[in-house]
């Protein structure tokens, strides 16, 4: 069985969707329907070592079995997710990890979206009060620009 | 100026793609570098193959440090990793533990006799349970612990002459030399 | 029809791209317009040799010439013939050539309907499409070519991959590729502007519904994807942030921020650089899609089978064409803002800010899916990035979109009323806290379900308050001219998709069971009752099929039938069996049985209520049908006639000169 899904992952390269598309599906003795959604939740966040492109969830891989089972009795242990992470992270790094930890190496990848919201909203309030500026003291320059507008294609609607 | 920054960013960008094809033509994509390297290995206590009703455990291997080999009858590297292990792993100066992985102890029993035991002891982890504990995501892998029971070295994928002389032979000796 | 005459074809069409990519550039900077008259016939012929090589693949799979590697590598005698069609764009090089088709269509349809623009403009716009499909046809052909023979030819193929064998993903990759190569003409048109010198607000006007039609066609492609990844794999998800399904997504917001940019130039005649920048990475992002999917350079679902020659030639490329693109905007976009003056409180601000948000939230994927490449280069470790990160940041960046997209209609151009834009936050901000409440009984408490609701009845309501405001102020005839209907259409879109997502992703059951024969297990109030697995086949698979009859209040609402099939070589693939609704799906996966040997016995199933998810796609079909409609405003057309009344001039003067 293992042997024959390395050969597939060699044949798939395409596409590994196919390796998965067996489906994960393995019916496991929850307490009760929050802790399967919790289950579920929590494996999605986690990756696959096995299928690098597959979470926890999905993945097919023998090894993905053995941890969403350990994940399961885990979470009977009464573990918290925060736990039952830490316990993967200690074993399989960070890289079992879909939303890499707040640390200095991750600043980047954490903070970058927010410095190019805030440069680029630099870059818009730069923008808008300037062109007030032309609109409040620059009457000629109005005038200029408006012939473009005369057009009667242009005409019609202001919307 | 300000107009030149779309392309210094994209420049950058193409320096990274240009890393990243490098990077992938010598690195295997799969390689997720251990965090036990440095650390305790963990505790275990697991049977022979070849005698169920003994067990091996992490303290009974204390005081002389071993290769453990992780392998399965099932695993198509580790058939091409085999005759490494047959000649240069002789010759490495510590002990071979073969890691029986998630395998039929009879498969085992069988792809060793045909091809030869290159284990000073083989120990079976059938449900493959300890295994997580060591982190091992795919065979064959092997870790080099000490005579105090701490993983100083791991490899992932087959050992081949080269990955034994360029990375493991020192990493022995360096073992060696703290603890003769 | 030998293979060799495919690839003769490619270079022909290789040498006809050079042509085209250099002769009518060297002819609008030297104002010779006989290398300008070149563009056309050799757009024209180029797209006939590229047909013809793609006619040939298509006919070597019909006809089972394993003599060709690539069709041996991608099909067998079993396979149907729609599937052996679509192999031909199954793998790299087929798909490749698909490219370069559709690429070919795209500067037909640009040489056909660009008569009207200025000579040396139409020239430099299809000489820079040309410089495209030289680089694509040198790839082709120097690192892919998909006419290499196998010899001995063997007796059957291989496989289309089996994923691949499915309606929806058939015309999954033509319908994408539509829309990452039409972003090419309006790079085109920028490129054609910059190296013209004078960026003319009259080009953002022949380059806007281009863009619109690119922009729908890739967004129908992206639902197409996702669909599929719904209805076949099987997990019920419907996307995973991969950083393939990711490479789409980037054109896709830079395509949105474009959209509105280029309505910005065109009729206030601001923001010029930042339409040409934006119409610059859209198609570069198109290009980086490609280089992510073929050069193997990050791990991915999709990803084709790398090869790391591949990855430097497109690096090469997209180093050429995109670096090419923006030291030419460095060098020559507009250094004087024009445009006419506006207020803080206008449509531009607004646009202004939902360009930004699109951009960042662009910036943020791309970050997001080469973060592992800089953990690599940075040695910061092996690092994953997925959907917990994405799926954080990407809402929190969208938030404000869907707050402005009520006022966005009722903004005026210039300077905008508060009091109108008070009235419409107050009427729809009545209703969406009518419905949240309402929703509130309905939905277990369930936050995300209720932001869900009041979002998209939020946006809803502006834009129906804004149907309501144009048919009571405007004469019939005028009262949604195709532009207005594309962009309501859209806004609609966006709701109706936010209320999919949310409900269906906060208010899903998904329940993993093992089931025998005769037994049922109730998932939200439905009861799915086990009628056994019996083996069938098709074309060129077997499969295992259970039966799931599905009851509610003791009445049957259908039989399901998922598979799980066997391809040749063992390759396996589930068909997940959907009974799909406007409010719910029922979804049923198949997976193991219990006791290998018995199939006849009990099963693992997966069964799935999945409420609004519908809605995901619908508002996604919304939001291309919004672009295919204002692709189609009269005044995009009405304004080529116009500009043509200056050229007749021209060319009966010239004609005079040759009599």
């Amino acid at each position: 069985m293992k042997s024959r899904a390395l050969l597939l992952a060699a044949l798939l390269a395409f596409a590994g969707h196919a390796l998965a598309a067996t489906g994960a599906i393995e019916p496991l003795p929850f307490k009760d329907h929050a802790q399967e959604v919790r289950f579920q939740n929590l494996t999605r966040q986690l990756r696959c070592m096995v299928c690098q492109n597959e979470d926890l969830a999905d993945s097919n891989a023998d090894l993905a079995r053995d941890l969403r089972l350990e994940v399961f009795q885990l979470m009977q242990q009464g573990k918290t997710d925060a736990q039952i992470k830490q316990y993967l992270v200690d074993r399989y790094s960070d890289f079992v990890l879909y939303d890499p930890p707040l640390q200095p190496g991750t600043w980047l990848l954490w903070f970058g979206p927010l410095a190019i919201l805030l440069a680029g909203g630099l870059v818009v309030v730069v923008t808008v009060r300037r062109r007030r500026v032309v609109a409040g003291t620059n009457e000629r320059n109005m005038a200029n620009t408006e012939r473009a507008g005369t057009d009667p294609a242009d005409a019609g609607d202001d919307w | 100026m300000k107009r030149f920054v779309p392309l210094i960013v994209f420049m950058t960008l193409v320096g990274l793609f240009g890393f990243g094809i490098w990077w992938n033509t010598w690195h295997d994509a799969r390689y997720v570098p251990s965090p036990l390297i440095d650390k305790p290995a963990p505790d275990f206590a697991l049977p022979k193959l070849d005698a169920p009703d003994q067990t091996v455990t992490k303290a009974s291997l204390l005081g002389k440090p071993y290769l453990l080999n992780v392998f399965g009858s099932w695993c198509v590297a580790c058939a091409e990793e085999h005759p490494v292990l047959m000649t240069d792993g002789r010759q490495l100066g510590v002990a071979v533990v073969g890691y029986d992985y998630k395998d039929a102890p009879d498969d085992a029993k069988a792809w060793l006799h045909d091809r030869g035991n290159p284990y000073d002891l083989v120990i079976a982890d059938q449900p493959g349970r300890t295994a997580i504990d060591f982190g091992v995501y795919g065979a064959p892998e092997s870790f080099l612990i000490d005579a105090k029971g701490v993983i100083r070295y791991k490899h992932i994928g087959p050992l081949t002459p080269e990955v034994i002389a360029q990375e493991l032979q020192p990493a022995i000796a360096a073992v060696k030399r703290e603890a003769p | 029809m030998t293979p060799e005459l495919g690839q003769l074809a490619l270079v022909l069409a290789f040498l006809l791209a050079i042509a085209q990519g250099v002769l009518p550039l060297v002819g609008a900077w030297r104002g010779n317009r006989a290398l300008m008259a070149v563009a056309r016939p050799a757009a024209a012929g180029q797209a006939v040799f590229v047909a013809m090589a793609f006619g040939i693949l298509v006919y070597a799979f019909l006809h089972f010439d394993f003599s060709v590697q690539y069709v041996a590598d991608n099909s067998n005698l079993a396979l149907p013939w729609y599937y052996r069609i679509a192999a031909v764009w199954g793998a790299h090089e087929g798909s490749l050539l698909l490219w370069i088709l559709i690429l070919n269509l795209w500067t037909v349809a640009l040489a056909a309907l660009s008569h009207r623009l200025p000579e040396a403009f139409a020239a430099r716009v299809i000489g820079v499409m040309g410089l495209i499909a030289i680089g694509f046809l040198a790839f082709i052909l120097f690192t892919s070519d998909p006419f290499v023979r196998l010899l001995p030819m063997p007796a059957d193929g291989g496989d289309l991959n089996p994923v691949l064998q499915d309606p929806g993903m058939t015309f999954h990759p033509p319908v994408l590729y539509m829309g990452y190569v039409g972003f090419s003409v309006a790079f085109a048109f920028s490129i054609a502007a910059l190296l013209g010198g004078e960026v003319e607000q009259a080009w953002v006007r022949w380059a806007r519904p281009w863009t619109n039609a690119a922009w729908g066609f890739l967004t129908l492609g992206i639902v197409a994807g996702s669909w599929w990844a719904y209805a076949e794999l099987g997990w019920g998800g419907w996307w995973f942030w991969d950083p393939v399904e990711n490479a789409s997504f980037m054109p896709w917001l830079v395509g949105a921020a474009l959209i509105h940019a280029q309505a910005i130039t065109e009729k206030r005649g601001g923001l010029r650089a930042w339409t040409l920048l934006l119409s610059i990475f859209a198609f570069s992002l198109s290009l980086l899609g490609t280089f992510l999917v073929r050069s193997g350079v990050l791990t991915s679902v999709h990803a084709f089978a790398s090869d790391p020659r591949r990855g430097v030639f497109i690096l090469i490329f997209l180093t050429i064409v995109v670096g090419g693109s923006l030291l030419l905007y460095a060098l020559r976009a507009p250094k004087v803002a024009g445009g006419k003056p506006f207020n803080v409180v206008s449509r531009e601000t607004a646009l202004l800010i939902g360009n930004l948000l699109l951009a960042t939230a662009s910036a943020m994927v791309l970050l997001g899916t080469l973060f592992p490449l800089i953990g690599d280069a940075l040695h910061l470790g092996r690092i994953s990035v997925g959907p917990p990160y994405f799926g954080l940041l990407f809402p929190l960046l969208m938030a404000p979109v869907v707050a402005l997209l009520p006022f966005g209609p009722f903004l005026h151009w210039g300077k905008a009323e508060g009091g109108v834009l008070k009235q419409v936050a107050l009427r729809a901000g009545v209703a969406a806290a009518a419905c949240a409440i309402v929703a509130a009984f309905f939905v277990q408490g369930q936050l995300r379900a209720i932001v869900g609701v009041a979002s998209a009845v939020w946006i809803a309501t502006g834009v129906l308050l804004y149907a309501l405001k144009r048919w009571r102020e405007v004469p019939s005839g005028r009262r949604y001219p195709a532009e207005m209907a594309g962009m309501l259409l859209a806004h609609l879109g966006v709701g109706v998709f936010v209320i999919g997502v949310l409900l269906s992703e906060s208010l899903s059951v998904t329940h993993d069971v093992r089931l025998a024969p005769g037994q049922t297990e109730s998932v939200a109030g439905y009861d799915f009752r086990f009628d056994g697995v019996h083996r069938t086949v098709g074309p060129n698979w077997h499969a295992d099929q259970g039966v799931v009859t599905m009851l509610r209040d003791g009445a049957t609402v259908t039989t399901m039938r998922p598979q799980k099939r066997t391809y040749s070589h063992e390759q396996i693939q589930t068909e997940s069996a959907v009974d799909a609704g406007v409010f719910r799906d029922l979804y049923v996966a198949l997976g193991e049985p219990m006791d290998a040997n018995n199939i006849e016995g009990a099963w693992a199933l997966r069964l799935y209520y999945k409420p609004f998810i519908r809605w995901i796609w619908g508002g996604g079909l919304l939001m291309m049908l919004g672009g295919f409609v204002c692709a189609g405003d009269r005044r995009f057309r009405i304004k080529r006639i116009a500009a043509e009344a200056a050229m007749p001039v021209a060319t009966v003067s010239a004609r005079e000169s040759a009599a």
